[in-house]
């Protein structure tokens, strides 16, 4: 038997392929346009990646998480998964809202069940733990409306990964994967970024009691300065053909747009890769963060309020390279002093690839440089 | 039918003082819960999920299995 779903159930919704006679029997509905970071949330929904949410939240499920960090039915939820729509918006009970994108194509279709409004004060205070507009995740929130309609999709368009189609997997599939390979330990690693020596000992380690990883980057909208998801992908697929033994990896990515909401967003990062069948997951320094709003170690503490949240998190202190011990260390078992250690740092990294040098081999393999210096976008603009 | 509080989001369930007192005594000393019916809470939400996983059948027949194991068989991952 696999790792059980979320809530006990791993929801699927059916999909409809893009065609004229589709768009004409979903014109009769009232609608709503949506984003991409939306249709991300839809197919999410559809495949179980959000499990056990079914469409978009109400406001019972909506209060419950951002006062209690879970849904009505007490399940582990902390991060609302809501609906926005404009002030003028209006539908009734029972009614069928088709959902569009920015060009009219319908992409979903909802069954109203409710309208309800928010405070947004309220959401950026308890989510994101600041109303610092500085902030992504608040900003975000400050400019979307206050006006949320719940409801549970009934369908949902093919979604276009675009050129990652190969490399998206549903939770289906990676649990049947994951059988097939006869895994079961599996370790989940999160990622937004290229992978640098630090991050591979994270997952080494992990792999060290497991019976495989699943390395799992995050697509999708991202801040400047980050790296392209193209360059994500490739560099992982140069780390795992090169430096991982045969069947110990299942590299898949996951559309996903990141909140930075630091400990919160590392409790949804769990609950989607236990989705996924994922009996444990990696969590790191400063997981999910931006800035300074957050604690280095804030997301290892929020797991102690979780005793149910049926993946087990595996803690990890920031690697580095430590010249004295002449390998790679962390502070728990590198007695030496700071002036010793080279630390892994995203910004030196970028300074580097982008006056086109190549960082040391302690910092990050040469075929993972060499793919980044080789792109000739490898950072989002 | 359980007696709410005026919030209706906790609700009270009796348990022996003696046992009471002996969690208090226990959280006292280890830091970490800030009252017995945190405490309580905590203990009853991980004893709750453990039995609610148990007997969850598949989430998918065998077809599905098929069908599956041939597109991760035409992408390289089996």
């Amino acid at each position: 038997m696999s790792l059980t779903p979320h809530g006990g159930r791993l929801v699927s919704v059916s999909t409809f392929e893009k065609s004229p006679e589709k768009s004409k029997e979903l014109a009769e509905n009232s609608t709503v346009q949506v984003s991409r970071e939306t249709m991300v949330q839809m197919f999410n929904i559809s495949t179980g990646v959000l499990s056990p949410l079914t469409g978009f939240m109400g406001r019972a499920d909506y209060e419950n998480v951002i006062d209690s960090m879970r849904l009505s039915n007490d399940t582990p939820w902390t991060i609302p998964v809501l609906l926005h729509v404009p002030e003028t918006f209006n539908a009734g009970g029972g009614d069928e809202i088709t959902l569009v994108d920015d060009s009219g194509n319908p992409v979903g279709l909802l069954t109203f069940e409710e309208l309800f409004s928010i405070s947004k004060k309220d959401y950026v205070k308890k989510v994101f733990g600041t109303e610092d507009e500085a902030h992504p995740g608040v900003a975000k929130t400050y400019a979307s409306s206050d006006r949320a309609v719940a409801g549970r999709l009934k369908s949902v368009m093919r979604f276009d990964k675009g050129p990652f189609e190969n490399y998206t997997l549903s939770p289906k599939e990676t649990r049947v994967l994951f059988k097939e390979k006869g895994w079961k330990d599996i370790i989940a690693f999160q990622t937004r970024n290229a992978p640098h020596i630090g991050h591979e000992y994270v997952q080494k380690t992990g792999l060290a009691f497991a019976d495989g990883i699943f390395i799992n980057p995050v697509l999708g909208k991202k801040k400047s300065g980050d790296f392209t998801d193209e360059v994500i992908l490739e560099t992982y697929q140069a780390l795992v053909k090169n430096y991982y033994p045969k069947n110990s990896v299942v590299l898949s990515v996951l559309h996903y747009e990141m909140q930075y909401a630091g400990p919160k967003e590392a409790i949804m990062h769990a609950i989607m890769r236990k989705n996924f069948g994922c009996t444990h997951i990696a969590i790191g320094r400063d997981h999910a963060g931006v800035g300074s709003y957050y604690g280095p170690y804030a997301a290892h503490e929020i797991f102690k309020e979780f005793p149910d949240l049926g993946i087990q998190a595996v803690f990890f202190r920031e690697f580095f390279y430590c010249n004295k011990c002449a390998g790679i260390a962390n502070e728990k078992i590198c007695p030496h002093l700071e002036s010793d250690r080279l630390t892994f740092s995203g910004t030196k990294l970028r300074k580097m690839f982008q006056a086109g040098e190549t960082p040391p081999k302690e910092f990050m393999r040469p075929e993972v440089s060499q793919v980044i210096l080789k792109s000739k976008t490898p950072f989002v603009e | 039918m359980p007696q709410t509080t005026t919030q209706s989001k906790y609700t009270t369930v009796s348990i022996p003082i003696t046992l009471h007192d002996r969690i208090e005594k226990m959280i006292i000393k280890k830091s970490g819960f800030k009252s017995v019916s945190d405490y309580v809470t905590y203990v009853l939400r991980e004893v709750v999920a453990m039995h609610e996983t148990k007997d969850i059948p598949e989430p998918f027949t065998s077809t599905d299995v098929e069908e599956i194991k041939a597109r991760l068989k035409a992408l390289g991952y089996l």
